[in-house]
């Protein structure tokens, strides 16, 4: 086996040193009733080659959304991703490390998360970023468990806008650890009042810019109603390129701003890993789960980093622990932190009006086919159509001539029935002119 | 070059020191201004943004391409890896990490499929996702597998929710989670996260749990057992399977830690030891890469009585068709039975399941089985091999895939377990778990893993004798002054605590900010 470097003669050296006539005396431990011989209803062990044609086999039965005309998102993005961002994740020092416990030897890690995390928190508009999270519907319930403990009650409000993925995942948490959440219901058009659900027991209101339904609100509003009451604001970003076209959630007024950031140089993957940002305000620290980096010296009085504040965490902290998370999302981080540093502020900016154009002129063109309303008037790489018929069926028999035309709202909230004729479609520099054509073409085709 | 020749020369006026070389933050070495992505200039249009546009500049700083290469590839130097040497991360199991898992994640097939795509669109990625809970499921002896958890400690929430819910469903109601001293702190994290009190179990003279001290706590308030296996003193739990019915006959449930079960692939399953949900690190006992931190991933197996309270999404088969049950509105349909909820946005971590497929169909049924009992058999190999001069919390006993040694045997020596540890450092290795698990005192936990070949279990064997005579030498100095020869040396962690400095800011953002 090509991964084991042991000789028979190794494995004789070795058991006579321990002293033991045969390995099965190494599992003796283990009682005899439950040990056992072999695994026979699986497979011996195979070549690079038959792996690769089993593997390969399979990929080959999806339909890659690089092979088609392609407008899906609702909290993943199909983006560019630099060659040079995949080359270096996979050099062996970032890739086949740890968590930087020896921070003498880990400085390449640490010296990255903190820029990871500065980069976080310029983007966020706000004070300081943690190391990352698993995901944005995690970290987005992290936040609510955040705001918990800060205002100490425990009652979240949901925006109508959150993804419906995230909310139900702060609905599992809610439920099982006991603190209360009100939902409110979808709002593709935008006309929910969160602000009237806001009262002095509101620990947190949860919103996302712009929402799932790809609407741009202004949030300060919001952000003023809640601390009226006491209350913090989570934003939720689930594209996080908007940030380089849009105002700061810090700077409408978010106290706590959680995000997925597979954008930036991470793939689609479908559906994992990805990174979850997490950012808030200075006066907040001690409260934010999860890993942090912070600069310090050596005993040389060199400039060096570690993980720190680890007096929150649960290997230290156990059952009195902020969160009982354990990892971050590390390599993924990483490609974030290498794709943002190709493009920079002046990158970002124009990769998001690059965006924001695309899902303006495709907008438009697919609004004039008969019946195709737009429902979302403010937008930046993601909209919502209304359409003559379930947007289900549509979306399937655009699969057949061979576009991936969005995703449907019933997909998302099969009990919200006038969201059956919903499409939500987002468009981003990956499409082309012809692809955005190929699109159009097809949905009047398939709606005549 | 002598260590005289080296104090004679002074520092250089770089800072660098030959091969090893210096670099600043990304925020001194770029500019805002500046790119290494070339990006199309769009026609002009009229922007739809509700008036939100941005105002203010972001203030990132970016680098043209061959700068972006050097910077990374400079702090990636700063790094030890597995790829460059042996890594005995006691309870982290850092094992080679094949590049073909990395390549076959990468299939346009696998990589490049959004998780809301039609299904008909990805039938080769649940199939893939069946695949790997087929092999899971049997490698575990288990009912019901839930790929969904992003990473360990979120399979250990996933569990205990399930647990919670099956309590619900039976209609009791339940407070305390039994937890052993020796347990990760993730155990009881969860347990509080949940809402539940803990009651902490202690072990027996031999580091392991015993039945009768699981009886002593057992009562009608208990929700259930959160119990690693092997433990984290690297033993194999004796009494489980007594333990498991203990349990069981107090109507609770038996919650595994599965962080150790590379150990035991092949050699036992955990559902025929009674456990009832156990969370796998793909990236431990599946080789998945650890990336400095993550991702992870965790999938969790149940047992029969905790399967049909598994969370969504769930795959289910219809004939030659695969299908996803997404949302509450599909429980009911076939096969979703109770499922308790939803634990993150889509569907787990495809990069990590990919990866670990491919492992899994290299290695076959007899590849998982000798790499266990490799792994076992190089952990005792070490504790054979410095038995004499180490000392062991609970004596010496075989261990499984990795071997707890305490501190005791550096009494009056002035040295530490933080400077051993450190001091292994300067002779190219990276330590081995230390002051983990709490119960041993100054634990040294090394898990060598079977990646090791003989020869490199013996240059680590022989580095740590020699170690450890200079040690028991009084060779004192040199133990605190480690590490010397790194990028950096000791780093001062109680000042990055107190003074928390957590972001970059430029002198003047910093002076307006203090």
């Amino acid at each position: 086996m090509r991964y084991l470097p042991h000789t028979e003669h190794d494995r004789r050296i070795m058991l006579d040193k321990i002293g033991v006539q045969s390995v099965d005396d190494l599992f003796a431990t283990i009682p005899e009733t439950v040990r056992m011989n072999d695994l026979a209803d699986l497979p011996r062990h195979q070549g690079e080659l038959e792996v690769e044609r089993q593997l390969s086999s399979l990929a080959g039965q999806n339909v890659a959304a690089g092979s088609v005309p392609f407008f899906i998102g609702c909290g993943a993005y199909r983006h560019h991703v630099p060659s040079t961002v995949d080359h270096l994740i996979q050099r062996s020092e970032f890739l086949t490390s740890y968590t930087p416990y020896q921070p003498e030897i880990s400085q390449g890690t640490l010296q990255c998360l903190f820029e990871f995390q500065t980069q976080v928190a310029l983007l966020t508009g706000m004070d300081v970023a943690n190391a990352s999270m698993y995901d944005g519907s995690t970290a987005c319930t992290e936040a609510i468990l955040m705001a918990h403990r800060i205002t100490k009650r425990d009652k979240a409000v949901i925006s109508g806008g959150l993804h419906p993925h995230y909310r139900a995942v702060a609905e599992t948490l809610s439920h099982f650890a006991e603190s209360k959440l009100v939902t409110l219901p979808p709002d593709p058009d935008g006309q929910e009042d969160l602000t009237a659900s806001i009262d002095n027991e509101t620990s947190c209101v949860v919103v996302q810019f712009p929402n799932v339904y790809g609407a741009i609100n202004d949030i300060s509003d919001l952000a003023e109603a809640a601390h009226a009451n006491g209350a913090l604001l989570i934003a939720v970003v689930t594209e996080i390129i908007s940030l380089g076209a849009l105002r700061s959630p810090g700077e409408l007024g978010a106290d706590i701003v959680v995000c997925e950031g597979q954008s930036l140089g991470n793939g689609l993957n479908f559906g994992g890993p990805y990174v979850g940002l997490m950012s808030t305000r200075q006066k907040y620290v001690r409260q934010i789960p999860g890993r942090l980096c912070g600069e310090t010296v050596d005993v040389d009085g060199r400039r060096g980093y570690v993980l720190t504040m680890s007096a929150r965490e649960q290997h230290i902290r156990r059952e009195k622990a902020t969160s009982n998370i354990c990892t971050n999302s590390g390599l993924c981080s990483l490609a974030f932190t290498i794709h943002l540093s190709l493009l920079g502020q002046a990158g970002l900016t124009r990769l998001a009006k690059l965006n924001h154009y695309r899902a303006v002129t495709l907008a438009d063109r697919l609004s004039e086919i008969d019946g195709v309303e737009l429902v979302t008037p403010s937008f930046f790489n993601e909209f919502t159509l209304r359409l003559p018929a379930r947007a289900e069926q549509v979306v399937a028999r655009l699969v057949v001539k061979n576009v991936l035309g969005g995703v449907p709202v019933s997909r998302l909230e099969p009990n919200f029935e006038e969201g059956e004729n919903l499409l939500i479609v987002a468009a981003t520099e990956v499409n082309s002119e012809d692809d955005c054509s190929a699109f159009a073409d097809a949905l009047a085709e398939v709606l005549q | 070059m002598t260590d005289a020749a080296i104090e004679s020369r002074g520092a250089t006026f770089t800072g660098n020191r030959g091969l090893e070389l210096e670099e600043p933050l990304l925020f001194e070495v770029g500019h805002p201004d500046k790119s290494g992505v070339d990006l199309a200039e769009p026609a002009s249009f009229q922007s739809r943004l509700g008036g939100m546009e941005r105002q203010s500049p972001i203030g990132l700083a970016g680098l043209s391409e061959p700068e972006a290469m050097r910077h990374y590839v400079r702090l990636s130097q700063k790094n030890y890896s597995i790829d460059s040497g042996l890594y005995p991360l006691g309870s982290c199991t850092m094992k080679h990490n094949p590049r073909l898992n990395e390549k076959m994640a990468r299939l346009p097939g696998f990589a490049d499929i959004h998780p809301l795509q039609p299904e008909s669109t990805v039938q080769g990625a649940l199939a893939l996702m069946d695949l790997l809970s087929k092999w899971l499921i049997e490698l575990t002896g288990t009912a019901a597998i839930a790929l969904s958890p992003k990473a360990g400690a979120h399979g250990e929430l996933c569990g205990m929710i399930a647990i919670k819910t099956a309590h619900a469903a039976h209609g009791r109601d339940r407070s305390v989670v039994l937890v052993p001293e020796s347990a990760h702190g993730t155990n009881p994290a969860t347990a509080a996260l949940l809402g539940y009190d803990v009651r902490t179990i202690p072990a027996r003279d031999d580091g392991r749990v015993s039945v009768s001290a699981v009886r002593n706590v057992l009562a009608d308030d208990v929700v259930g057992l959160m119990l690693t296996n092997p433990n984290t003193c690297g033993l194999f739990e004796g009494e489980i399977v007594e333990i498991a019915e203990a349990i069981h006959e107090a109507g609770a449930y038996f919650y595994c830690d599965g962080a150790n079960f590379n150990a035991i692939v092949g050699k036992a399953r955990p559902g025929d030891l009674g456990i009832d949900a156990m969370h796998l690190n793909l990236h431990k006992t599946f080789s998945t890469p650890h990336g400095g931190g993550g991702p992870g991933s965790g999938p969790v197996v149940f047992s029969k009585a905790l399967a049909p309270y598994a969370p969504l999404p769930r795959i289910v088969r219809d004939g030659d068709t695969y299908r996803l049950l997404e949302t509450a509105a599909s429980t009911g349909k076939e096969g979703a039975g109770e499922a308790f909820g939803r634990l993150t946005a889509f569907h787990g971590q495809m990069g990590m399941f990919v990866r670990a497929m491919s492992y899994m169909l290299s290695h076959g049924s007899d590849g998982l089985r000798q790499a266990s009992e490799d792994a076992v058999l190089n952990a005792n190999y070490v504790r054979a091999s410095l038995k004499d001069l180490m000392s062991q919390p609970y004596g010496d006993q075989i261990c499984m895939h990795e071997v707890l040694f305490d501190d005791q045997f550096l009494n009056d020596t002035g040295v530490t377990t933080l400077d051993f540890a450190k001091a292994l450092i300067d002779e190219g290795y990276h330590p081995m778990t230390i002051y983990f698990p709490l119960v041993a005192h100054g634990a040294m936990l090394v898990e060598p893993t079977e990646s090791e070949s003989r020869a490199s279990l013996d240059l680590f064997i022989s580095t740590m004798r020699e170690l450890c005579r200079e040690a028991l030498d009084g060779n004192q100095k040199k133990f605190q002054d480690a590490p010397v020869y790194t990028p950096r040396r000791r780093l001062d962690e109680t000042q990055a605590a107190r003074n928390p400095v957590l972001r970059w800011r430029d002198k003047t953002q910093a002076q307006a900010a203090e």
